[in-house]
């Protein structure tokens, strides 16, 4: 009996020992070098797999050890998880020591004081500022502020149409306006085909071109003291022409209100729409079966005159690559940052990931790998914008594309959008931004 | 001859027909969506959200091939077995003896201790999880004892997620173990423990089945955990299955076909369980 | 920890004839076991109360802590040092006027409506189907396999699944509806406006009601099989049998059980998340959505932990009415 009792608190016992044993047992921790030669980097999902991240960065990584003796423990990140994670090791200190990050997070990242702010000397380590491309460096923290990240790799929006269909409509190029934009589109509307595929359901889409509709109105949806001006008069025209292209122009398949997950891109690649406007959609058509020949791509359309950097056409789209201030080892990662913004280094890996090296001695150095390149070469080092580069830059996101959702909801259901709609829905969004 | 029906008599004509339409109405809504998800695991990629087809045209195998390669699948389904698996384990014996001692003793404190387990089931994940890993972290800085990033802090962190729940079902299904099973064997000279593993146990084995694939499933489909505590050599299949959706394209047929190649051997052993979930009272009863 | 040798009123009149083994014995063993008998309990809650406490209670009161801070991503980095802001984020969050206010209590709202209707399909379903296969027929294995699929599958695939069925020009349910049974005149929207609620319920009760099929039945099990016959020796039939029964002898397992339910569903993040993004339609938007967006979105996470801290005293409040009503209404039965 005594035995009995005794074995039953020896169960217990056990249980509880387990359960230590399991928390020592298995773990292996993440990032956290402390030895001097080596430090930890997260890269972000760039290419067609994690796996295949790993096969282009790992022989870099290794050249990278060849030339400083530096090992570099590489950790490849899904865009899922990413943000969340650089949250987590902002707040817990323990984190990589190099981080890749969406160069639209730069304003709100550099608010936490997570990262290393590239001054002056910081900068001289890394090669200069001057190194880098005016444009891509307006994308790295607060206009004033020593810029919080340097940028990788660069991208920007063109507008991608469907050569056989322009073809057969009988328009010969492609349009440069965006009233040009809605006649070619009502032209190559008929049938189940319809002129232009959106992204309606998405927010950081809507976001991206509601934003260049804005600036080419002459708005901006911040002043310059970082308040939000949601309901001037050029914004709720940007986002009421924006969602009229579906409402009143109807050259948008109502349908497309629902599509958050790349729905648009597979409709363009399947012939379903004949314009399409997108940052490098090249390797993500291919993959839904468009030949590269299949399709022209040219600027995204102005209201009128040329594009320039007055008169942009696209936001500054990119990864930015950004210093952890906690890192043990901030002389070997600020090496590290050197290496991968060097000119051979921004030409390999943009070349192998169809994006544009914001390094202007690789941009040079290299000749356009086909048009698409070339185009967007061009809108990169011309005509692209930043985003607002405030800290609330992704409570603005989430907001005024959330708002611009729902009005693309009234839209296809066949409600009209005026620009009283319009502007109650942005001022319900900016009384969200609260104080 | 087996009688498996309640009661003496074989059940009415318009139960019969009531039970076939609403099955087979069940089954239709159980399986439609696992049908779509098959036909689209078998799809080329720029198939997949197009226009819908009952029946998919071109067929193709490739996804099932291409699953093992886009993302390390083998290494997220072992580190989610193992995490859900002994967090499963875990929870379930802890439960047991806690459940064990609420349905069997009274003692000071039994509804304090009951309803602060069961609240804990009602904090927002949101709300506790960047405390938690706050605490992983200055455990891991204090002791040496890496929980933050480790499938052993993954596992803590799951078995008490499906704890209160665990317990406060296993004691409900211990209440309904007769109590004069488990007198007889105290009677018979067994101690508290020895009756609970020979009697209660047995008898409430169904119960406690259910509960295994309840913290089980609970951990196996924890997603906003497992995004921040895992790194690539620990990440689980809940939050891995997202990286087949990459910067410039989402494998939506490999998502599918990945789905369900790791669900087979789930309900594998659901179906294995089963045997345990329909013996029960019967075989527990009996010496 | 003091232990009472007095227990508490037996639940169900389980405890009768306790004590019966020690009695036999002498007086100083008998007192060595009361002491272990009383310590015993507390030896088999240790596990689960150390655990919960490191998991959950420890981080929770640090939790509540950041809700009376301004949290923001000023201060992630160093939290402690976050200003406080007294019940400044309670107040905005329960000013029904303001904007982020009146939002949240919209969004709660959804949450009640989603959470009664998904728990209540999810309960039925997982009901009837336990009940209908409580006998034996051709497939019945099968079919209990069958059932338990959606429970098995990853919640993200699943969620898809369903997202590319409510596609509006592509999608399965659409086509059932408008081409194939002709029910709805042109297509509709499953994924905005107020179709979208429905969606989100559907989607739930989908994933969920196969729990509530195995919880039943293994309820069922319990049920000891004389009861049955003695009925329908009584001239019983089975409709009958189910309601006098079956329904009072599950009632301890439905009592958890759809409890366990509420609070899955009213939780759930992972399928509106995956469904709608970190931005829910309007009449989708649930609160466990709505909160993380509050917080890890839009980085204020001292307004978020006031947000979550308020739904935690609602859930709390709900779970103990509901316990008292549903335990009276077990004993009164």
């Amino acid at each position: 009996m005594r035995m009995i009792r005794v074995s039953a608190i020896a169960a217990a016992a056990t249980t509880l020992l387990t359960l230590t044993a399991c928390g020592g047992g298995t773990s292996t921790g993440p990032g956290g070098n402390s030895s001097s030669n080596s430090i930890t980097y997260w890269a972000s999902n760039q290419g067609a797999s994690l796996q295949a991240d790993y096969s282009v960065l790992n022989p870099e990584l290794a050249k990278f050890k060849q030339q400083t003796g530096i090992t570099v423990h590489l950790q490849v990140i899904g865009w899922a998880d990413l943000l969340n994670r650089i949250l987590a090791a902002t707040t817990t200190g323990q984190g990589p020591d190099v981080v890749n990050i969406g160069n639209t997070w730069s304003a709100s990242l550099q608010a936490t004081g997570a990262f290393l702010p590239f001054t002056g000397s910081t900068f001289n380590q890394v090669g200069g500022e001057s190194k880098f491309l005016t444009s891509a460096l307006g994308s790295t923290g607060a206009a004033g502020k020593p810029p919080t990240a340097v940028p990788l790799y660069s991208l920007a929006y063109a507008l991608y149409y469907n050569k056989a269909m322009f073809k057969a409509a009988g328009i010969a190029s492609p349009p440069a306006t965006w009233s040009e934009l809605v006649a070619d589109g009502k032209r190559l509307t008929h049938g189940s085909q319809y002129g232009l595929a959106v992204e309606g359901a998405s927010i950081p889409e809507n976001i991206h071109n509601v934003f260049i509709l804005s600036k080419q109105n002459g708005a901006s949806f911040f002043d310059s003291a970082g308040n939000p001006t949601f309901t001037t008069a050029g914004n709720v025209a940007a986002v009421q022409q924006w969602v009229n292209f579906m409402g009143a122009d109807h050259i948008v398949n109502p349908g497309d209100a629902q599509y958050d997950q790349n729905q648009s891109l597979s409709d363009f690649a399947k012939g379903k729409a004949a314009m399409l406007l997108w940052q490098a959609a090249g390797t993500a058509l291919k993959a839904d079966g468009m030949a590269s020949g299949a399709y022209g791509v040219a600027p995204v359309p102005v209201e009128s005159g040329t594009p320039s950097s007055s008169n942009p056409d696209s936001m500054v789209a990119g990864i930015n690559l950004a210093v952890f201030k906690d890192s043990k080892n901030q002389a070997a990662a600020l090496k590290f940052v050197k290496f991968m913004t060097s000119q051979a280094e921004s030409a390999k890996l943009n070349g192998e990931y169809g994006s544009i090296p914001p390094v202007t001695s690789a941009l040079t150095a290299t000749p356009a790998a086909n048009q698409e390149q070339t185009v967007l070469r061009n809108v990169l080092s011309s005509s692209a914008v930043a985003l607002p580069q405030v800290p609330k830059e992704s409570q603005f996101e989430t907001v005024v594309g959330t708002a611009v959702k729902n009005l693309f909801a009234d839209a296809a259901s066949g409600k009209p959008v005026s620009a009283a709609t319009v502007k109650q829905q942005l001022s319900s969004a900016q009384q969200q931004m609260g104080s | 001859m087996r009688r498996r029906h309640r009661g003496l008599n074989a059940p009415p004509l318009s139960f019969i027909w009531t039970r076939r339409i609403v099955l087979t109405a069940l089954t239709i809504f159980a399986l439609v969506p696992v049908y779509v998800m098959i036909s689209s695991s078998l799809k080329p990629l720029q198939d997949v959200t197009g226009t819908f087809r009952w029946i998919p045209s071109p067929i193709t195998l490739s996804p099932y091939h291409d699953i093992w390669y886009t993302v390390p699948l083998a290494r997220y389904f072992m580190n989610s077995l193992i995490v859900s698996a002994s967090a499963a384990a875990l929870s379930v014996a802890v439960a047991i003896f806690a459940a064990y001692a609420v349905s069997r003793y009274g003692f000071r404190g039994k509804r304090i201790f009951t309803v602060a387990v069961l609240s804990t089931q009602m904090f927002p994940g949101i709300l506790f999880a960047l405390p938690l890993f706050l605490i992983f972290v200055s455990i891991g800085n204090a002791t040496g004892i890496a929980l933050y990033g480790s499938r052993g802090g993954l596992i803590i962190t799951y078995l008490t997620f499906s704890l209160p729940f665990a317990i406060w079902m296993l004691s409900s299904y211990f209440e309904s173990v007769p109590q004069a099973l488990d007198e007889a064997a105290l009677v018979d000279g067994c101690g508290p423990v020895r009756a609970l593993f020979r009697v209660v146990i047995p008898s409430a084995m169904p119960g406690i089945v259910a509960v295994t694939i309840y913290a089980f499933m609970t951990a196996w489909g924890e997603v906003l955990f497992a995004s921040v505590m895992t790194n690539n050599t620990t990440r689980t299949l809940a939050v891995g299955l997202a990286d087949y959706s990459t910067q410039n394209n989402v494998y939506w047929n490999q998502i599918m076909a990945a789905s369900l190649v790791v669900s087979v051997p789930v309900v594998a052993g659901f179906l294995l369980m089963q045997r345990y979930l329909v013996t029960g009272l019967t075989s527990g009863a009996v010496k | 920890m003091t232990v009472s040798l007095r227990r508490d009123a037996p639940p169900a009149g389980q405890d009768a004839g306790r004590g019966r083994g020690p009695s036999s014995q002498p007086c100083s063993v008998r007192i060595l076991n009361q002491i272990r008998k009383g310590g015993l309990p507390y030896l088999f809650l240790l596990p689960a109360l150390l655990l919960e406490l490191l998991i959950h209670f420890v981080p929770m009161f640090f939790g509540i802590l950041i809700s009376f801070k301004q949290l923001t991503l000023f201060f992630i980095r160093n939290w402690q040092g976050a200003p406080w802001a007294g019940l400044g984020n309670y107040r905005i969050a329960v000013d029904v006027n303001g904007a982020i206010g009146s939002a949240l209590l919209h969004s709660f709202l959804v949450t009640c409506g989603f959470t009664v209707l998904a728990v209540g399909f999810s309960w039925l379903f997982g009901t009837v189907a336990a009940i209908l296969t409580q006998d034996s027929f051709r497939g019945r294995a099968a079919l209990r396999t069958i059932f338990l699929t959606p429970f098995a599958l990853p919640v993200y695939a699943s969620v898809i699944i369903w997202s590319f069925m409510f596609q509006y020009n592509n999608g399965l349910v659409n086509d059932l509806l408008h081409n194939v049974l002709g029910i709805t005149s042109k297509p509709s929207f499953w994924l905005l406006g107020h179709n979208s609620f429905f969606a989100l319920v559907i989607i739930s009760v989908w994933r969920n009601w196969p729990f509530a099929f195995l919880c039943v039945m293994a309820g069922l099990q319990g049920i000891p099989r004389e009861l049955y016959e003695a009925s329908a020796i009584d001239g019983a039939g089975i409709w009958q049998q189910i309601r006098r029964i079956t329904m009072p002898s599950l009632r301890a397992v439905n009592q958890v059980l759809v409890l366990v339910l509420f609070l899955w569903t009213f939780n759930d993040f992972t399928t509106p998340y995956v469904l709608f993004g970190a931005s829910a339609p309007s009449p989708a938007d649930v609160i466990s959505v709505h909160i993380y967006q509050a917080s890890f979105i839009t980085w204020n996470f001292g307004e978020g932990s006031a947000m979550s801290v308020l739904m935690l005293i609602f859930l709390l409040l709900v779970t103990a009415v509901y316990l008292t009503v549903t335990s009276r209404r077990r004993k009164n039965a």
